[in-house]
């Protein structure tokens, strides 16, 4: 028990899935006013939309990049599996099994795409 | 075990200053939440309220928060949730308290209500009594969630609850699943509508806390993603809002 | 959160799941030997199939944040009713006009 000392009911893998979805999406939506505004400087100032991308170079803009593919990432497969869990009466070891099989798929593609570029 | 003493923490709530709410209480060997809080009120504050009436696991009206989780203090056992000697025991969440452990239910039963729980009949005493498949897949779904006893243990577990005082809550949508799959009750309409406005099935984000801690192994979540699938369903069908 | 508000939520998602496993391989494909703004418009400017995807996804993805920043105020936020509404018309349009001068702007002819 004093494992799950200042944990209250919360401490079990959905609500900690709903939550990861939960943050994840707001991160995003807060994202996208930024990368919207940046994008339609194409028209109004090639040059400094240049200039924020050469920003990217830089070793924090990598990271920050990174948490934002994670986040998108996350929060489509969060919503996937929240759809699945809704919508199709599987059995829970159905869902378990069909979830590892997509995330073993989705591996195998990254890694040939990583090898194939 | 036996010689030593616990201390047991109770959540008094803001309007309990000058109340004690540290309390030495002898270990046993075989001692349930329950016990521990009734030694407290007959030996130590006979002020305080508290609420129980079975004491076996029946009648789902000694619920309350046991180190932030919603138990049944009845059938849980005080070394199962200790830490160390010691354990916070609160009223449940999400409810509005009365005096000290004891919750006014009314929100809760009001929602089961609200949900349309409660039985459509369409028949009258002339009739036949209709006869029930147990093996039809419908009365499967609907048997799996009418052991409900109205504890509110996963109405204090659930956090959308907490944020949507409109939230009709894992219970009484439990209740409307098991009604639309009952071969005997006539309300479909009637019951999609009512778990379709704002305070519908359609705020449950699946966290899964009501299945989590539902004391009797029920599944509301379960049943909540299918009221969400009838309702999908008919929406495409009939326009519904 | 109505039925209605529900539906449009997992429609969109569906819709997205798809844009998003595009928008991610093309991240990924984007950022090898960096990125700029030549290479970007090369690649969407003029060209109708782009326009399409990214316009699609900009009206999803809309409707989708909107609902679901509107759950979020509610919940954690306490905003009900009128005022809930309200910010759900404004962040979706705000995205949609936002997003939309975004397309434009990189697949212009």
């Amino acid at each position: 028990m004093s494992m799950t000392k200042g944990i209250t009911s919360r401490a079990h893998p959905l609500w900690l899935a709903y939550i990861l979805h939960r943050v994840s999406g707001l991160a995003l939506a807060l994202f996208l006013p930024l990368h919207f505004w940046v994008l339609a400087m194409a028209v109004s100032d090639p040059a400094r939309l240049d200039g924020f991308l050469h920003l990217t170079e830089a070793a924090v803009v990598k990271v920050a990049e990174f948490g934002l593919v994670f986040l998108l990432a996350v929060h489509m497969f969060g919503g996937l599996r929240l759809m699945a869990m809704e919508w199709l009466p599987w059995t829970p070891p159905q869902k378990t099994l069909a979830a590892a099989a997509t995330a073993v798929s989705f591996l195998i593609a990254v890694l040939f795409f990583m090898k194939a570029i | 075990m036996a010689a030593e003493a616990l201390k047991i923490t109770i959540d008094r709530g803001p309007n309990a200053q000058g109340l004690q709410t540290e309390f030495e209480v002898p270990a046993q060997d075989n001692q349930t939440v329950l016990d521990v809080v009734s030694w407290i009120q007959q030996n130590a504050d006979p002020t305080l309220s508290y609420r129980f009436a079975c004491r076996v696991g029946m009648c789902g009206s000694c619920a309350m928060m046991v180190g932030g989780v919603p138990r049944w203090t009845c059938r849980t056992h005080i070394s199962k949730v200790l830490d160390g000697n010691a354990v916070t025991i609160g009223p449940l969440r999400n409810l509005p308290v009365i005096k000290d452990l004891a919750v006014d239910m009314d929100p809760f039963f009001d929602k089961w209500v609200a949900a349309e729980g409660v039985h459509h009949g369409g028949l009258t005493r002339d009739d036949p009594i209709a006869v029930v498949d147990e093996t039809a897949p419908a009365r499967v779904e609907a048997n799996a969630g009418i052991e409900c006893i109205n504890c509110s243990v996963c109405y204090a577990a659930c956090d959308t609850v907490t944020g949507n005082a409109d939230y009709l809550g894992p219970a009484a949508l439990q209740r409307a699943w098991t009604l639309l799959n009952d071969a005997k009750d006539e309300g479909r309409v009637a019951i999609l509508d009512a778990v379709s406005g704002n305070g519908g099935c359609h705020n449950c984000h699946s966290m899964g806390s009501c299945t989590a801690y539902c004391p009797n192994d029920l599944d509301p979540m379960s049943a909540i993603a299918g009221l969400k699938r009838e309702t999908a369903k008919s929406f495409f069908k009939r326009g519904r809002r | 959160m109505t039925l209605r508000l529900y539906m449009l939520q997992r429609i969109t998602a569906l819709l997205m799941a798809p844009l998003v496993i595009g928008h991610l391989a093309v991240m990924i494909y984007a950022i090898q030997g960096g990125l700029s703004a030549a290479e970007i418009l090369g690649r969407t400017q003029g060209s109708v199939l782009w326009f399409a995807f990214y316009g699609t996804f900009v009206a999803a993805v809309s409707i989708h944040g909107a609902i679901g920043l509107r759950t979020i105020a509610a919940e954690w936020g306490g905003l009900r009713g009128i005022a809930a509404d309200a910010l759900m018309w404004i962040v979706g349009l705000g995205l949609f006009v936002l997003g939309a001068q975004a397309v434009w702007a990189v697949t212009y002819p």
